[in-house]
């Protein structure tokens, strides 16, 4: 990955040279306007995130977390604030450009999978690439190999329907690493799994995390999942509560086997 | 994304759903289909409507005795009994663009033969008759011009009465009845058929010499009608004015005052018969182009419903960095799938369509290559325009709703 330019430019940015800002939020804030009411979703938030970092971010249902994650996936744009993205600030950029950064910069993770139904494991991962118009034999490999990297090499032409929700997720995972992304967002990736399945996954994020340096953030109500973070950030009320460093840090590669083996999604 | 990939994901959604797809493809199929039989029943229609007019005759100018005005009755063409086989001879003598030229008269009469009998059309005329209208002979000849001089008891038959008199024997030189009087049959006419425009029988005639018909049967000294002919189509022209001219100085008739004749000229008639049968066609083609509308608003409207139905999908591709011109690309190109598909479909079925029209129906049909282009460019192009807005509403969701979507 490239070493980013903007400490130099940024005078902020000076503190965390070490490690250089990947990701940098300042006075967001986000108002949901209703007509009659305004939703008060995040209500100033500073926040810097270095690369290669593995954030959990925590709070009660209603604190902000998906609208957070929103804006740090590109999905949408502050009210009032800048999102600092690599050093370019996202919250000035338009539609096509939001979309250009998730493709290039950006991997989803959602807690419902969604992957395109009736479409096999392997034409859903290619589906970045098709938009980022990667060659067809270059695609083709890719694809190959972030599915070997979850560890589906053998599913690659079931359908969704055909796969369990563990496998399932591991596709999306795969399909959110096709384009070699900088950063993986996951909303609540495990909350439709059950506890061992849950852990496998960790283990497949703390794996991208130590091995290809991707910077994870991800949402979760289990603390149990949190501890397999670095640093936890905890929201309530759409302003940042807490935000600390893990101490006794869970390895998935550690737990997995005192865990009961569930066996549903291995053959 | 590349054309392939849109084409083939385009192609997978419509696969999908196979029996919607095929329903919405059908609006378009039938539209496709109805243009280019219409227009090809159309286009046949006016060939014939020309070939038939051809056949009457080239470069032919009909001089008809004109019509009587008294105070405020009208009393229609020839109540006036002034045109004569004198004003033919000065035609055919003095003008000098008309190189032959015929009078007729006409009447109705029984005719028998034996057992046989039929009321017909008995046209007097003169020798020329038969070249001027480029009516052929099927046995025998045209009478000569001897034999009007001398008002013989002659004639020439009609397919039709042939059938009728001589369903078994030879009918040339056999005599038959016309009225009370014998006629020496000379020549029988070749087949004509029906006429396109009026659907009368033109083969239901006999033909006298019009001396015969004037002494004989009628007892008039006029005729109704004259024929000419020009010495080419550009002369046709000139030929009406200067019939017109020569006539207003035989009758007669002062500048203001009605002309008690009438000059028509194939050629315009010709033009109008055109002009009448491009407005059909025009007006087949409208009426099957609103099939082909309904088809595209078919298509409109499956589209909608796709796209509602496909939000979370369209919010999965946004958010794995499908731009608004992505998602509207591949809408947009589904339709034009189903719309191509459709139109190409049409074309076949079309062309095969106007193909059994022509054999069941003996009517004349022309498949133009100018309406399968218009076809396969109008299909697409509905593809298009009513794909537009579905694609539209597509690429403008928000992609946080669209993934929330259930
Ligand atoms: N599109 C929207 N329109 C209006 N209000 C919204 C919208 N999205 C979120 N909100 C409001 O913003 C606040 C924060 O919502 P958000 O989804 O970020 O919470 P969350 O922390 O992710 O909760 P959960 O843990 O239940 O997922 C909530 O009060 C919610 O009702
Ligand atoms: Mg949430």
């Amino acid at each position: 990955m490239s070493t980013v330019s903007p400490i130099l430019e940024n005078s902020r940015n000076v503190v965390a040279a070490a490690t250089p800002v990947l990701i940098e939020f300042q006075g967001v804030y986000k108002i949901y306007d209703l007509g009659e009411v305004q939703v008060h979703a995040l209500r100033g938030i500073d926040l810097s995130i270095a690369k290669g970092e593995f954030v959990a971010i925590m709070g009660a249902s209603g604190s902000g977390k998906s609208t957070f994650m929103n804006l740090l996936g590109c999905l949408d744009r502050p009210t009032r604030g800048s999102c600092f993205l690599e050093g370019t600030d996202v919250s000035q950029l338009d539609k096509t450009e939001l979309a250009r950064i998730r493709n290039r910069k950006l991997g989803f993770v959602f807690q419902g999978f969604n992957l395109l139904s009736r479409t096999t494991a392997l034409e859903n991962v290619e589906l970045p690439a098709l938009y980022a118009h990667m060659k067809p034999e270059e695609r083709m490999a890719r694809a190959h190999e972030v599915l070997a990297l979850v560890g589906l090499a053998n599913r690659e032409h079931h359908f969704p329907s055909q796969l369990s929700g563990g496998q399932q997720q591991r596709v999306a995972i795969a399909r959110a690493l096709m384009n070699h992304p900088a950063i993986l967002l996951a909303d609540e990736p495990t909350g439709n799994l059950d506890s061992r399945t849950s852990v496998e996954i960790m283990d497949i994020f703390q794996r991208l995390n130590a091995e290809q340096g991707i910077t994870l953030v991800l949402v979760t109500h289990e603390s149990d999942i949190a501890r397999f973070a670095r640093r936890i950030i905890t929201f309530r009320d759409g302003r940042i509560r807490r935000d600390e460093q893990v101490t006794g840090r869970a390895i998935a590669a550690e737990v997995l086997p005192n865990l009961p083996t569930v066996d549903e999604d291995q053959d | 994304m590349d054309f392939a990939s849109i084409l083939r994901i385009a192609g997978r959604a419509l696969k999908r759903n196979k029996m919607r797809s095929a329903l919405t493809m059908l609006g378009i199929i039938i539209g496709v289909a109805a243009v280019i039989a219409m227009v090809a029943v159309g286009q046949g229609a006016n060939e014939q409507v020309q070939e038939q007019l051809a056949s009457l005759g080239t470069n032919m100018l009909f001089i008809i005795a004109g019509s009587h005005q008294a105070g405020a009755v009208n009393f229609g063409w020839w109540a006036v009994r002034t045109l004569t086989h004198q004003d033919e001879q000065a035609i055919l003598h003095l003008v000098p663009t008309v190189k032959a030229a015929a009078v007729q008269v006409q009447s109705r009469k029984q005719v028998i033969y034996g057992n046989n009998n039929w009321a017909t059309n008995i046209i007097g005329t003169e020798p020329a008759f038969f070249s001027i209208r480029n009516w052929d002979f099927s046995s025998g000849g045209p009478f000569t011009q001897q034999e009007v001089e001398l008002s013989d008891n002659v004639c020439v038959l009609g397919n039709t009465v042939v059938e009728n008199l001589f369903p078994y024997a030879n009918p040339l030189g056999k005599t038959i009845q016309v009225g009370n009087l014998p006629f020496k049959i000379v020549g029988t006419l070749a087949p004509k058929g029906e006429s396109a425009n009026m659907g009368h029988d033109q083969d239901d005639l006999i033909v006298i010499p019009y001396t015969t018909m004037q002494k004989k049967i009628t007892g008039q000294d006029w005729v109704q009608l004259i024929i000419a002919q020009a010495v080419s189509r550009q002369a046709s022209t000139a030929a009406q004015q200067q019939i017109t001219d020569l006539l207003h100085v035989r009758h007669r008739i002062l500048p203001g005052q009605m002309n008690d004749f009438a000059v028509r000229n194939l050629a315009d008639i010709e033009n109008t018969a055109a002009a009448t049968g491009h407005i059909m066609t025009l007006l087949l083609a409208s009426i099957a182009s609103v099939s082909l509308l309904v088809g595209g608003i078919g298509i409109m409207n499956i589209m909608l419903v796709s796209v509602t139905e496909r939000t979370r999908e369209i919010g999965i591709r946004m958010a794995v960095g499908a731009t608004e011109k992505d998602v509207q690309t591949q809408f947009l190109m589904e339709a034009v799938v189903l719309s191509a598909i459709g139109g190409f479909t049409g074309i076949i079925l079309g062309v095969g369509g106007s193909r059994l029209i022509a054999t069941l129906a003996h009517w004349k049909v022309d498949v133009s290559t100018v309406s399968i282009l218009v076809a396969v460019i109008f299909s697409i192009a509905i593809g298009v325009f009513f794909g537009y807005y579905p694609a539209q509403k597509a690429a403008r969701l928000d992609p946080i709703e669209a993934l929330r979507y259930e």
